[in-house]
């Protein structure tokens, strides 16, 4: 026989002890937002690195430079890349390739004053190309050999000199910044891109740091990669630039995440003991109904499911509100060192359904695990001593 | 009672005891009697006699240390835990001396928990709730909740509650003990009228005289053994 206790009847001891029911629900909330948050953060994260490689792009630098600031390739080796057969043409013509220098230089924040590492990346005429989530949304492109620069949306709101019309001073020289680009929230909204010529006179480099190109074909992407990695004239990494940025981001994630989860981890302990006092004195002041309840005929599992669910609705509201106040994170961004680049990163919380199910399903562990005890006990009682107990 | 039917409860050598810290407290020993079917029986005797727990007993909520214990041709004392919450929510109505209503349910609610483990549909249990509030005199009080009622009426609506899956035998343990005189006079004959009316055997606990002589016959319990007083 299929008997089960209302939810309406459930939910409404919890509405009946108001203030319990919101300090409990409270302190979970609270766990699901750090838990949500740091999810979000992770996301947001793998989502701009992840996001600044194109799946047929193709990066090269030097065998196990791991970064584009660790790496170098000089002028010799870039030249046999560049020609390879499995580059693309672009419509005039020419390889659809980047020969890129990075340097980094420091400068002061418009908030607090403080410098910063920002990355520079001299790009060839292709290197917009390459990217098309790229977009120059203010301003134009720079002149090539001229000392103009663009400078990506995050950098140009949180430096001194890097918005539009504005000056820098690097190298001896002075560049000014003709155009915004918005890289579509990837890591290239974090950077300044100039003419990689006049960047490598200015900062007296003979070597470019990596070769940016598009595949004409994604399958061939193997057969480039073992040639150019077994040729002895090179000493050169091919990696698809995705799968590049990707690890680029692996040690702060993994931070984030190991940071986040312990958090999470420490603080629930706290909610689900929370819980537990909470249905443990649920069931004490309601032995009376709880042996009414058997002696109309409910059946111990009833009552076990009643209180459980009692127990899962209070880690269900703990889980909206806590997603709730996390899903107002999504106004911020974070800006961060990026250890792997020693640049600046700025990224934001991202929140998606996955997020949302992880959440919402530790949310209701948390309750269930708090509630299981108390269920067991309620389920545990006496008929009698529990019809005693007034 | 002119037909010979079974009596409806039929005890025999019932033994019960609770064990208290290593000591063993005997509450009842080697009782037996019959309750005849219709009838309606007050249960008297000094505090801490056994009337609660021979209730108890009766109505399957406890479980007796050795004897028979037969209600309604069901030998109740060697059923299954399930088999006999199963067999309470068929056979039996209880009513308590505090009134035992859940506070965050309606008056409406409140009668209509037990029709929730039948196959009864909503429509059907609506329909039945409406008649058994309005049978104990609360048609205006449908959705009340138990502490916006007097005393009496959330006892009335106990009643309600006990008969509305329309049970075998009801069983009150001091169903007026904290009522006022009027009120349990509402209560008591109310008992009469279910018992009269409807056919309902009635088992009541109580210690006072003057709520016993309600009943048919009375029983008292005496250091854990009976002894039979008729009207
Ligand atoms: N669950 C129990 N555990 C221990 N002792 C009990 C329990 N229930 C009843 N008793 C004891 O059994 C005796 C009879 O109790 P009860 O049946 O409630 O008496 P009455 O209802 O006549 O006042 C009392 O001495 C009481 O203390
Ligand atoms: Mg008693």
């Amino acid at each position: 026989m299929y008997i089960s206790i209302p939810l309406s009847y459930i939910w409404r001891n919890l509405i009946a002890r108001k203030l319990t029911t919101l300090l409990t629900a409270g302190g979970m909330a609270l766990v699901v937002f750090v838990f949500a948050t740091v999810l979000m953060l992770e996301e947001g994260l793998r989502k701009t690195l992840v996001e600044t490689g194109s799946p047929d792009n193709v990066i090269i630098t030097r065998r196990s430079a791991g970064t584009e600031v660790q790496s170098v390739v000089d002028r010799d080796q870039a030249a046999i890349v560049e020609n390879q057969p499995e580059v693309a043409y672009s419509t005039n013509g020419l390889r659809l390739a980047s020969k890129e220098t990075i340097v980094l230089i420091s400068l002061a924040k418009r908030s607090s004053d403080k410098a910063s590492n920002v990355l520079i990346r001299g790009v060839g005429q292709k290197g917009i190309e390459l990217r098309p989530q790229v977009e120059i949304v203010e301003g134009r492109m720079f002149r090539p050999g001229s000392t103009e620069i663009i400078a990506g949306k995050s950098v140009a709101e949180r430096y001194y000199g890097a918005g539009i019309g504005e000056t820098l001073r690097f190298g001896q020289r002075e560049w000014t910044v003709v155009g915004i680009m918005d890289a579509g929230k990837t890591g290239f909204d974090s950077e300044i891109w100039g003419d990689v010529d006049q960047l490598m006179q200015t900062f007296r480099r003979p070597v470019y740091s990596s070769v940016i190109l598009k595949l004409n074909d994604p399958a061939a992407f193997s057969a480039l990669k073992t040639r150019i990695e077994t040729d002895p004239r090179l000493t050169l990494e091919v990696k698809l630039e995705s799968v590049f940025y990707a690890e680029q981001s692996q040690l702060l994630a993994n931070f984030i995440r190991y940071l986040g989860m312990m958090l999470s981890i420490i603080f629930s302990i706290g909610a689900i003991i929370g819980a537990m006092i909470t249905m443990y004195a649920s069931v004490a002041n309601r032995a009376t109904e709880i042996g009414t309840m058997r002696a109309l005929g409910f059946r111990r599992n009833n009552i076990l499911s009643a209180f459980l669910l009692e127990a899962l609705m209070l880690g269900a509201a703990g889980g909206v509100v806590g997603l709730v106040l996390a899903s107002f994170m999504q106004f911020f961004t974070i800006s961060t060192m990026n250890w792997q680049s020693f640049s600046e990163l700025a990224f934001s919380f991202t929140l998606n359904i996955a997020i949302i199910t992880k959440s919402l399903a530790f949310a209701l562990i948390m309750g269930g695990v708090g509630g299981f005890l108390p269920a067991a006990r309620a389920a545990g009682l006496n008929i009698v001593d529990s019809l005693r107990a007034v | 009672m002119e037909d010979f039917t079974e009596p409806i409860v039929q005890i025999r050598q019932l033994t019960k005891s609770y064990r208290r810290g290593g000591q063993i407290i005997s509450v009842l020993t080697n009782i037996s009697f019959d309750i005849n079917s219709g009838e309606f029986i007050a249960l008297m005797g000094p505090s801490g006699s056994g009337k609660s727990t021979l209730l108890n007993l009766i109505a399957g909520i406890d479980k007796p240390d050795s004897g028979s214990l037969k209600v309604n041709g069901r030998d109740i004392a060697t059923l299954s835990e399930a088999d006999l919450a199963d067999w309470r929510a068929a056979n039996v109505g209880f009513i308590f001396q505090f009134y035992n209503l859940m506070p965050v349910l309606t008056a409406f609610e409140n009668v209509e928990l037990p029709l929730l483990l039948t196959r009864l549909s909503r429509d059907q249990r609506q329909e039945r709730v409406e008649l058994a509030l309005s049978m104990v005199g609360l048609t205006d009080r449908v959705e009340h909740y138990p502490s916006e009622l007097s005393g009496g009426q959330q006892q009335r609506v106990a009643i309600a509650r006990a008969f509305i899956t329309d049970p075998v035998i009801l069983v009150a343990d001091e169903p007026t003990g904290d009522l006022d005189r009027a009120s349990a006079d509402d209560i008591l004959a109310m008992l009469q009228r279910l018992n009269r009316e409807m056919g309902k055997t009635i088992i009541m606990v109580t210690h006072d005289p003057y709520a016993a002589k309600s009943a048919h016959s009375i029983r008292h319990l005496e250091k854990g053994e009976l002894d039979v007083t008729n009207q």
